[in-house]
C-alpha cells in the first residue's frame, strides 16, 4: 500500500492528545498515513501554518474558525471544522495575593460553583481585575466573557481580558501584571506547581460541556481531497476513542510527556487526564469527572449549535448581527463530513447537527443511527438555554 | 515624498534588535521604535499606532498582537502578512527567515515591500547568527566533555592523551557514533560507578 504524508499542526497542551496518540499507536498508520506532527510557537503562529498550507490539518482553538468566518482577527483566510478533539478542558486560577484575599474574606475554593466563586472573585479584587487568556478567539475568553456577565454583580471599573501565551501565564502571574488566569492544561497545574496560582474553577463549572480544540483545515480542503481527509479523520477520531477509555489514561500521560511533546512531568499531565487536580500549593485535591472529555457524549461531534453560541457572543462583543453571525458559524463545523467520512469507522451519528445548548441537566439518550447515542450534561452555571432556531427566525 | 511609515519591531535581544533597525534604516527615512520588553505588548503597540510591526515568527507573544486586530475600523486593522495577499516567493523567505509582520490594513502594497525585503534579508543574518552561536556553544561542550573523557581514559588505563583521544575515535568509528557521544557515555558510566 502507498503511504500518504500528511502534516498535522498543534500546540503542546493536553488536549493535542489526539494528534499524538494517533501517530504513537499507529491509527495513522492503519489509515495509511505517514503523519509528521508540527509544533507551533503560538495560536497565531498555528493558524498562519495552516493558511499557507505548512500543514494540511491543526488542532485549533474552537472560535477561532468561527471568528475567520465573521470576518474577525488579523488573518483572511477561511478554515473549516472538521470534528472536535475534545470538550471541555480549560482551567481558571488566581494570583496568591488575591486567593489569600479570597480565602481571608471566608471562601473555601469548592472548585465547583461558578456563583460562589465568581462573588468571591469580584469582591476580593475590588475595582480592578485583570484576566489573561492565551487567545481573543478561545473558549478561554468566551467563557470568562460569559461567566462574569452573567454572575448579576456589578463588574469591576477596570476589568482586562487580555492575551497572555500559556507557558508565560505563570510569569505574568508572578509580576503582577494580571490578577486571574484562565488556561488550558497542564498550564494550569503547572502555576500550582510553581507556587504563583491557585485554581479557582474548572471551565466545565460554567459551562459542563463546552467544544474546545477542533481539528481544522482551509476551507474547502476536505472537499476537493475527500480521500485524505476520510483517512486523516478517521485516524484521529480513533485516537480520540481509545484516549477516552478510562484503562488507558495513564499510557495518555505517559506518551504526552515523552520526549518532543509536552514540556511537562507525565504526573502533572495526569492531574486533568484523571481529572483529579491539584489546586493549591498546600496539595488541596479537587476531583472534576468532566474536567476534559475526549469521546463520550459524542465529544467528538461538530455541533453547529456549538458554533452558532459562539458566533453569537462574539456578534454581541464585536456589534455584528447576531442571525447573520448564527448561520455563518454553523456552516464552519462540518457536520456534514463528519457524516460523510466517519459513519463506516463506527461513530454514530446523531439524528440532527444542531441541539438546544445547555438544555440537558443530566445524561440523556437522543436519537442517533445506532441507537446508542447518550448525551452528557450540557448545562451552563446561570441555567440558560440557547436555542439556535430562535435567531433563524 | 511620501510620509515616513512607523515601524515597530518587537525584540528583545538588544544586538539583534539594533541589527533590524539598521536594516530597516536602509530602506528608507522610517520611523523605527524597538519594543524589548513583551509585558502589555498589545496596549504599547496600539498606542505608538504603528504601520507595520515586524515580530520574530517563533515568539509566543506574538499572540498578544491579534487584540490589535479588534480595532474597530478595518482601516486600522492590522492584518497579518505572507498569509494570503502578498507573492508566493516573498513568503517562502519569510517563513526560512522566521519574520511574521502586521501591516496596516489599507497601506499600499509598493510602500511595505522594500520594507519587508530589508527586514527579511536582517532577519535572515540574525537566524545565520543565532544558528552559528548555537553550533559554536554546542561545539564547546562537546569539547569540554571529550576533555574529561580523555582524562578518564589517562587515569583508568595508565596512558598518554594521544592514546586516550585515539581509543576513544576508534571506538567511535566501530560503533557508528561520534566521539562527543562515546566521550558523554563514558562520563556518564564513571559518575555511576564512583
Amino acid at each position: 500500500m502507498n503511504v500518504i504524508p500528511l502534516r498535522l499542526g498543534y500546540l503542546p497542551l493536553v488536549d493535542a492528545a489526539p494528534l499524538f496518540i494517533a501517530q504513537a499507536l499507529g491509527f495513522a498508520e492503519q489509515e495509511g498515513l505517514d503523519l509528521s506532527l508540527h509544533s507551533a510557537p503560538s495560536w497565531s503562529a498555528l493558524r498562519d501554518m495552516l493558511a499557507m498550507g505548512i500543514v494540511d490539518g491543526a488542532q485549533m482553538l474552537a472560535p477561532v474558525p468561527v471568528a475567520m468566518a465573521l470576518g474577525l482577527g488579523a488573518a483572511r483566510t477561511r478554515f473549516d471544522a472538521l470534528q472536535l478533539l475534545n470538550a471541555n478542558g480549560d482551567v481558571i486560577g488566581v494570583s496568591e495575593p488575591l486567593a489569600e484575599k479570597m480565602r481571608a474574606e471566608g471562601f473555601a475554593f469548592d472548585f465547583t460553583d461558578a456563583y460562589s466563586a465568581g462573588r468571591a472573585l469580584l469582591q476580593a479584587a475590588g475595582g480592578r481585575l485583570r484576566i489573561g487568556v492565551p487567545f481573543p478567539f478561545s473558549m478561554h475568553t468566551e467563557l470568562v466573557h460569559y461567566w462574569l456577565e452573567n454572575l448579576g454583580q456589578p463588574l469591576p471599573e477596570l476589568l482586562e481580558i487580555r492575551t497572555v501565551p500559556p507557558a508565560l501565564m505563570p510569569q505574568a502571574l508572578e509580576a503582577g501584571e494580571i490578577d486571574a488566569f484562565a488556561v488550558g492544561e497542564p498550564w494550569g497545574s503547572h502555576a500550582v506547581e510553581l507556587g504563583v496560582g491557585t485554581l479557582l474553577l474548572p471551565g466545565s463549572a460554567i459551562w459542563s460541556f463546552a467544544p474546545e480544540k477542533v481539528l481544522a483545515v482551509r476551507r474547502g480542503w476536505a472537499d476537493e481531497n475527500p480521500d485524505l481527509a476520510g483517512r486523516m479523520m478517521r485516524a484521529v477520531w480513533r485516537a480520540c476513542r481509545w484516549i477516552g477509555a478510562p484503562e488507558n489514561r495513564f499510557l495518555v500521560s505517559d506518551i504526552l510527556s515523552a520526549p518532543g511533546r509536552l514540556p511537562i512531568s507525565a504526573e502533572v499531565i495526569d492531574r486533568a487526564v484523571s481529572g483529579r487536580l491539584i489546586i493549591s500549593r498546600s496539595g488541596e485535591e479537587r476531583e472534576v469527572p468532566n474536567l476534559i472529555e475526549f469521546f463520550e457524549g459524542a465529544a467528538t461531534f461538530p455541533w453547529r449549535s456549538q458554533a452558532a453560541w459562539i458566533g453569537v457572543r462574539l456578534a454581541e462583543r464585536h456589534g455584528l448581527d447576531q442571525a447573520w453571525a448564527a448561520r455563518a458559524a454553523g456552516e464552519v463545523f462540518r457536520a456534514d463530513l463528519y457524516r460523510q467520512h466517519l459513519r463506516d469507522a463506527g461513530a454514530d451519528l446523531p439524528g440532527a447537527s444542531e441541539k438546544l445548548e445547555g438544555a440537558l441537566a443530566m445524561p440523556t439518550p437522543v436519537a442517533s443511527e445506532r441507537g446508542s447515542m447518550i448525551l452528557p450534561a450540557d448545562r451552563f452555571f446561570d441555567r440558560r438555554v440557547f436555542d439556535p432556531s430562535e435567531l433563524a427566525r | 515624498m511620501p510620509r515616513p511609515l512607523s515601524i515597530v519591531v518587537v525584540e528583545k535581544d538588544r544586538e539583534r534588535a539594533l541589527m533590524i533597525v539598521d536594516g530597516l534604516r536602509e530602506a528608507g527615512e522610517h520611523d523605527v521604535v524597538v519594543i524589548g520588553d513583551e509585558s502589555s505588548l498589545a496596549r504599547r503597540i496600539a498606542e505608538r499606532n504603528p504601520d507595520l510591526v515586524l515580530i520574530d515568527l517563533a515568539s509566543p507573544s506574538r499572540d498578544m498582537l491579534e487584540e490589535l486586530a479588534l480595532a474597530t475600523s478595518p482601516m486600522d486593522r492590522p492584518v497579518a502578512m505572507f498569509v494570503d495577499r502578498t507573492d508566493g516567493g516573498m513568503t517562502q523567505a519569510a517563513i526560512d527567515a522566521g519574520v511574521s509582520a502586521y501591516v496596516v490594513d489599507g497601506l499600499r502594497p509598493e510602500r511595505i515591500k522594500p520594507i519587508l525585503d530589508a527586514a527579511i534579508a536582517r532577519f535572515q543574518m540574525v537566524q545565520k547568527m543565532r544558528a552559528e552561536l548555537a553550533a559554536t556553544r554546542r561545539a564547546l561542550e562537546e569539547r569540554k566533555i571529550i576533555d574529561r573523557a580523555k582524562g578518564l581514559l589517562m587515569r583508568a588505563r595508565n596512558v598518554g592523551e594521544d592514546e586516550a583521544y585515539a581509543l576513544m575515535r576508534k571506538t567511535a568509528m566501530a560503533q557508528g557514533k561520534k566521539i562527543a557521544d562515546v566521550a558523554q557515555a563514558l562520563v556518564t558510566a564513571a559518575e555511576l560507578l564512583k
